[in-house]
C-alpha cells in the first residue's frame, strides 16, 4: 500500500482525466499507483495539490486559467515538489517548437507503456530543473508565486507596481501590500520587459503605475534628482541618474 | 502530373458569366463606358471636346447596355444551363436586339445607320465577354484550384489528438457512444478531405457542423453551451464547403477552451430575401498570450474562398461587442450553380 505511487491528475477535458486514470489501472501491475487528487484547471492544482503530497503530476499543457508550463514554474517552488510529467495534444512538431522536449512529456493520446515509462524515469529524475522550464515558456508569467511553508501563494503580475531588490530578496508591491519572491531582478527585468521599467540600479516600476515624476531639489549631502510619483500608493522612488534617459520616455509628456 | 492537371481542367464545364453577380455587371458597365471613352478620344482630336463627345456617346449607349443587363439579369439563372459558346450567342442576341430597339426609338437622333449600330454592338459586346472571360481564367479553374486546396481549411492536430483521446476513454465505459464518435469524426474527414472546388447544400454543411459541435461537446461537457438558431436557414442553399466548421472551431478553440467557465457558442443561420446570413457567437476572451493566435488567417482564408465562388457579393464580417465575439457571413442566396 505505502508503496505505490502517489499520482495528481490534472487535464480540463473529464474524458482525458479518465483514461489517465484507466491507464493507472492498466499498468498497476508493473507499476502501483494510486490517484490522490484530480483538477480541471491551473488554479485548482496550486490550491490543491500541495496538500495531497503528490509525487508526480501529470500535467495538460493547454489549460484554462494558466498553462502548464507556468503552473509548473510555480509548482517548482514546493519544498516537495512533485516531478511533472506534461501530457499534450500537439504534434511533435510543435513539441519541438516549445522545446518541450528538454522535459518529460507524453503525447495524446497517451499509451499505456509510455506512461509506465515516463512515470518511472520522472520518479528517478525528480522535478525539472526550473532552468529548463523557463525555456519551454511561451512568453511571460502572469502571475508571480511565493512559496509559504506548503502553500502557494498567486500575485497578478498586472497588480505589481513595483519591485524592489534587497539583500537575497525581491520586494513585491502591490495596492494591497507586500510580498518577497527569491528571484532575481534582472531575469524578471528580462521577462517582463515591456510590462516594468528599471528606474534604479534595485527597483522596477510598472509602466502603467506610472503618474509623473517630481524633480527634488539637492540638499546637504543629498544630489538633485527625480522620484517617480505612483498611482495609488504615497511611495516615491529615486530615478537613477543612469536610468533618467530612459525613465523619462515612459510617459509621452515627460518633463526636459 | 502534367496530364493530370490539364484533365483537371478540361472537366471543369465553362458557362457564361453570371449576370446575376454584381462584380461580372459591374465589369461590364465599366468596360462598355471604357470603349466609349476610348472612341471619344479617337474620333476627337480636341482635348475640350473629348469629354462632352463622350457623354454623347454614352448617352446613345446607356439605355442599350442597361436594357441588355436587365434582361441577362433575368435570363441568367436560364442561361447558366446553355453551354458557353450558346451562352455568348444569346447574349450578342440580347445585345442586338436592345440596341436595334434604342435605335427605332431615337429614330432621327441616331448618329449611324441600323446595321453600323449593330455592327457596333456586336463588337463592343465581344470584347466584354472576351475580358469577362479572361478574367475568369485568371481565377479559375487551375489557379483557382491551386490556390482553394492550398486555403482548404484544416482541423487543428491539437482537436484531432484531443478527440481521439475522449473516443479512448469512452471504449470501456461507454461502447455505443464511443461507436457515434467515430463515425462522426469519420464523417467529418470525408468532408475535409472531398473536393474544395464544389457547392454543397446548406443542410449537409449543417449537418457536418452538428457532428464537429457533437465531438466537442464530448471533450468539454458542461464548458460546452451550444446554441442552435436553424429555423429559418434555407437548406437548399448552396455554399462552398467547409465555411462554418472552421468558423465554430475557431468560436470553441478561441472562445470557450481558454476560459474557465461555461462558454455559451450561438449559432444562426437565416435567409433574408435574395441572401443567406450566417451569425457565430462565442465570448470573448482577450488573447493574453500569443498562443492562440491565427484567428484571422482562418477568416482570411475563408474570405478568399468565399470570393472565389460569389465575387464582390459575399461578406465575412467580424466583431467584438459587449464581450462577445461575432462573425457574420452574408452571401447570396443561390440554389443550384
Amino acid at each position: 500500500m505505502s508503496n505505490e505511487l502517489r499520482v495528481y491528475i490534472a487535464d480540463d477535458e473529464a474524458p482525458a482525466r479518465s483514461r489517465l486514470k484507466e491507464l493507472l489501472s492498466d499498468i498497476c501491475g508493473d507499476l502501483a499507483s494510486t490517484v490522490v487528487g484530480e483538477a480541471a484547471s491551473g488554479l485548482e492544482v496550486i490550491e490543491h495539490l500541495p496538500g495531497s503530497a503528490a509525487q508526480v503530476l501529470l500535467l495538460d499543457i493547454q489549460m484554462p486559467g494558466m498553462g502548464g508550463i507556468e503552473l509548473a514554474r510555480h509548482l517548482s517552488q514546493l519544498e516537495n515538489a512533485p516531478a511533472v510529467i506534461f501530457v499534450t495534444a500537439h504534434d511533435r512538431h510543435a513539441v519541438e517548437a516549445f522545446e518541450l522536449n528538454a522535459l518529460d512529456y507524453l503525447m495524446k493520446p497517451v499509451r499505456a507503456e509510455r506512461l509506465a515509462a515516463a512515470l518511472k524515469k520522472a520518479l528517478a529524475s525528480g522535478p525539472a530543473p526550473r532552468e529548463r522550464l523557463e525555456r519551454a515558456a511561451e512568453g511571460a508569467r502572469e502571475f508571480f508565486s511565493v512559496a509559504e511553508r506548503n502553500r502557494i501563494v498567486l500575485v497578478p503580475v498586472n497588480e505589481v507596481l513595483f519591485l524592489k531588490a534587497e539583500l537575497k530578496y525581491v520586494t513585491l508591491r502591490t495596492r494591497a501590500g507586500e510580498h518577497l519572491i527569491e528571484e532575481p531582478l534582472v531575469s524578471i527585468e528580462r521577462e517582463f520587459a515591456e510590462r516594468f521599467v528599471r528606474v534604479h540600479r534595485n527597483c522596477l516600476v510598472a509602466r502603467a503605475a506610472i503618474r509623473g515624476f517630481e524633480r527634488i531639489a539637492g540638499g546637504n549631502e543629498e544630489e538633485p534628482h527625480w522620484e517617480v510619483v505612483l498611482e495609488g500608493v504615497v511611495e516615491r522612488l529615486p530615478v537613477s541618474r543612469r536610468q533618467w534617459p530612459a525613465v523619462k520616455s515612459v510617459l509621452p509628456e515627460s518633463p526636459g | 502530373m502534367l496530364t493530370m492537371s490539364s484533365i483537371r481542367q478540361n472537366s471543369i464545364p465553362e458557362s457564361v458569366p453570371d449576370f446575376r453577380n454584381l462584380g461580372v455587371t459591374a465589369r461590364a458597365l465599366v468596360a462598355v463606358n471604357l470603349l466609349a471613352l476610348l472612341a471619344a478620344l479617337l474620333t476627337e482630336p480636341d482635348w475640350s471636346n473629348t469629354l462632352s463627345a463622350f457623354v454623347m456617346k454614352a448617352a446613345l449607349i446607356e439605355p442599350a447596355l442597361l436594357a441588355s443587363l436587365t434582361l441577362l439579369y433575368a435570363a441568367a439563372p436560364w442561361m447558366l444551363r446553355l453551354g458557353y459558346w450558346s451562352g455568348c450567342a444569346l447574349i450578342v442576341a440580347v445585345a442586338l436586339a436592345c440596341a436595334a430597339a434604342t435605335q427605332r426609338v431615337l429614330g432621327e437622333f441616331a448618329p449611324a445607320g441600323l446595321v453600323r449600330t449593330l455592327v457596333l454592338a456586336a463588337a463592343t459586346t465581344a470584347v466584354v465577354l472576351a475580358y469577362l472571360r479572361l478574367h475568369t481564367k485568371a481565377h479559375s479553374p487551375a489557379l483557382a484550384e491551386a490556390r482553394l486546396q492550398a486555403l482548404q481549411a484544416r482541423i487543428r492536430p491539437h482537436f484531432l489528438f484531443n478527440s481521439l483521446n475522449a473516443v479512448l476513454a469512452l471504449i470501456r465505459s461507454d461502447p455505443r457512444r464511443a461507436e457515434r464518435t467515430l463515425e462522426d469524426l469519420a464523417e467529418l474527414f470525408r468532408a475535409l478531405m472531398s473536393d474544395g472546388r464544389n457547392l454543397v447544400r446548406l443542410a449537409d454543411e449543417i449537418a457536418l457542423v452538428e457532428r464537429y459541435a457533437a465531438i466537442e461537446q464530448l471533450r468539454l461537457g458542461e464548458r460546452l453551451r451550444m446554441s442552435w438558431d436553424l429555423d429559418q436557414a434555407p437548406v437548399d442553399a448552396m455554399l462552398p464547403a467547409l465555411v462554418l466548421q472552421p468558423l465554430l472551431e475557431n468560436a470553441i478553440y478561441h472562445g470557450v477552451e481558454p476560459g474557465t467557465g461555461i462558454g455559451d457558442v450561438l449559432v444562426r443561420i437565416e435567409r433574408r430575401e435574395d441572401r443567406v446570413l450566417v451569425l457565430i457567437e462565442n465570448p470573448w476572451c482577450a488573447p493574453a498570450s500569443g498562443a492562440r493566435a491565427g484567428n484571422h488567417m482562418a477568416l482570411d482564408n475563408i474570405r478568399e474562398r468565399l470570393m472565389l465562388f460569389f465575387d464582390d457579393e459575399a461578406r465575412l464580417e467580424s466583431s467584438v461587442e459587449r464581450a462577445r465575439y461575432r462573425v457574420r457571413i452574408d452571401i447570396p442566396y443561390r440554389t443550384r450553380a
